[in-house]
């Protein structure tokens, strides 16, 4: 178990500083001198701009430039908004209001999504099964701004069950039609992935063990078919998460959810290159996290992965 | 009664024996690609699909044929945000322009990038990935880490950020390598895996023994046996770089908003929204439509070469 947790973990380091040093490069190479830009319109005072430059680092060549930056980020340094607060503060004060939706939509995800999935595999091909099938298709192929105007226009405007943006506090109601909106995409696949999975599980022996001891159909499907058709979407989930981020960035966008997605949102549309590569960063490493903790999560609950390779 | 005596055991049947002991030889030709097709032609999703990639490949080559109204000509103020009138079927945009036309001749745009991003995920990911999963070792260790650090990305923020860098050249190329760049790993991983799985094969085995060398084999026997795979995922990935294209241009790091594109439309109309939805719905929609058939394609093709999956409808 601590082996498998430090092998993970130690996998994990290279791809962390692989993607910060491939960010980072890329915003090495953005056209422009920032310390320039620093100064406006008033021209360069050449002694200013010096002590600048040596201050940011600047002068510094590429790799010690990444060095302190990523010392940075240990420290919890992420950079300055263009607004000039620490991109810290600002995710402090954003990162609540995204984990509550995200969390409402993979909860939603995952109700729908096994829900229809598991009715959808157990009468494969009849009606339900096809129909929602094509519902999947349909909402995959659909971008996930396209499906937020459409709800926000249907639901909001024209019907009036919820409010079309979301106010300062965010709370659970405002949130739910975001967060129905940023679900639509992963259960589309949920509904697919437990499907499959479903039939699988359906045909093994251990299922048709289950019939024969006597067990009643409610129990076989509870507890021999569903459980073991989770494994897979589990995966889906926190691979998924990546999509989910970037979901998020358009809903909140649409929505004027108070997060971190309409933050970075805000940014890419105002043309703030800095501050959109900070957040990005962060992104990123929220979803190295959440996959590196499920791997992690996989070694309790399956014994194999704890013992074997 | 007469007869009883002569047979002593159970009457065989020549022909019979015969038809046991044949092994059935089908008298078609076939291989696995003879067989997806014969598949593909009995399933109406292939039809469907293929119908519409066509429609939207000649509407994107031969716009004239559609349309005889010129997107941005006859702009006219005083029509914008209308509705449907004589010769202008869906309406006009904030501008005034004709939106039916628009859709026509932004189409080639969308087809465009989904092409470029596909030829260069399908570049990048079969040459990485037979690389890795063919050579192992080191190669192998060192491409896949690489991979995972593209992958560990998610695509639309890395193009975002590459965007954002090349905020003063933004073309169809710019915005296809931009995607492209991170979207490789995962055709690199389906390749990699299927090599793995291929490698091991008799024949790849007879062939090193008579002394083909390990390049030919890779190119002769392994790579054309676990391509099938990458071609579905690659149809279908040609509908996610479409929907990303209109993802970066609704965000405003896509194209400039001179070119024509459904993300630029369906980007401006999102202000009237309220009054006039109709110039965000129809743009929206040739969007969904053509990145369903895409994905509806990929599935067939998908479902066709797996012959597990097609033992199992």
């Amino acid at each position: 178990m601590v082996g498998y947790i430090f092998k993970r973990v130690l996998q994990a380091l290279p791809v962390f500083f692989g993607t910060t040093l491939l960010i980072y490069f890329m915003v090495f190479a953005m056209p422009g001198d920032p310390i320039v830009a620093m100064f406006g319109d008033r021209g360069v005072n050449q002694a200013v701009y010096e002590q600048l430059r040596a201050q940011y680092h600047l002068d510094q060549p590429f790799l010690v430039q990444y060095f302190y930056y990523i010392t940075g980020i240990f420290q919890g340094d992420f950079g300055t908004s263009f607004s000039g607060q620490p991109v810290g503060d600002v995710l402090a004060a954003t990162f609540p209001v995204t984990i509550r939706l995200a969390l409402m939509a993979v909860t939603i995800e995952m109700l729908v999504g096994i829900g229809i999935g598991l009715f959808a595999g157990l009468r494969k091909g009849k009606l339900f099964d096809n129909s929602s099938l094509v519902m999947s298709l349909l909402l995959i192929s659909t971008p996930v701004f396209v499906i937020a105007f459409v709800f926000q226009f249907v639901f909001a405007i024209k019907l009036g069950w919820a409010k079309p943006t979301v106010s300062g506090a965010a709370g659970f109601t405002e949130l739910l039609l975001p967060a129905v909106v940023l679900s639509t995409l992963a259960v589309a696949y949920i509904v697919r992935l437990t499907r499959s999975s479903v039939i699988e599980t359906s045909g093994q022996d251990f299922v048709r063990t289950a019939y024969g001891k006597g067990l009643t159909r409610q129990r076989v499907v509870r507890v021999h078919i569903l459980r073991n058709s989770l494994i897979p979407v589990v995966t889906y989930l926190s691979i998924d998460f990546g999509v989910l981020l970037v979901g998020a960035t358009v809903t909140e966008g649409i929505f004027n959810v108070p997060g971190v997605g309409r933050t970075l949102y805000q940014a890419i549309i105002r043309g703030e290159g800095p501050t959109v590569v900070s957040f990005v960063t962060v992104m990123v490493l929220i979803y190295l996290a959440v996959n590196l903790i499920t791997d992690l999560l996989y070694a309790v609950l399956d014994p194999r992965i704890r013992y074997g390779k | 009664m007469a007869n009883r005596n002569e047979h002593f055991v159970a009457d065989l049947a020549a022909s019979e024996v015969a038809e046991i002991d044949a092994v059935r030889i089908s008298e078609k030709p076939t291989n696995l690609y003879l067989d997806a097709w014969r598949d593909l032609r009995k399933r109406p999703m292939f039809y469907i699909a293929g119908v519409l990639i066509l429609a939207v490949t000649v509407m994107a080559l031969f716009p004239g044929l559609f349309t005889q109204t010129l997107p941005n000509d006859n702009c006219l103020l005083a029509n914008s945000n209308a509705g449907p009138t004589d010769g202008h079927p869906l309406g006009f945009t904030r501008q005034g322009c004709d939106i039916y036309s628009r859709i026509v001749h932004g189409s080639s745009t969308s087809l465009s990038v989904g092409l470029i991003v596909t030829a260069m995920t399908m570049a990048m990911g079969v040459f990485f990935g037979a690389l890795a999963g063919f050579y192992g070792r080191w190669v192998d260790a060192l491409l896949s880490r690489a991979g995972d650090i593209f992958f560990a990305i998610p695509y639309i923020l890395a193009a975002v950020v590459i965007m954002s860098v090349f905020s003063d050249y933004r073309n169809v190329w710019v915005i296809s390598a931009a995607i492209g760049i991170f979207a490789w790993p995962s055709t690199a991983r389906v390749l990699r895996g299927e090599i793995l799985r291929v490698k091991q094969a008799d024949y790849v085995m007879a062939s090193t023994a008579i002394g083909v060398s390990r390049f030919k084999i890779l190119m002769r026997h392994v790579l054309p046996n676990s391509i099938a795979p990458v071609i579905a995922v690659t149809t279908i990935s040609l509908a996610a770089a479409i929907v990303a294209e209109a993802t970066l241009s609704f965000l405003g790091v896509g194209l400039p908003t001179s070119t024509m594109s459904w993300g630029n439309d369906i980007s401006q109309a999102q202000v009237d929204l309220r009054t006039a939805p109709q110039v965000l719905i129809w743009p929206s929609l040739a969007l969904s439509i053509t990145a369903l058939a895409f994905i509806m394609m990929g599935e067939a093709i998908r479902d066709a070469l797996d012959p597990k999956a097609r033992a199992q409808r």
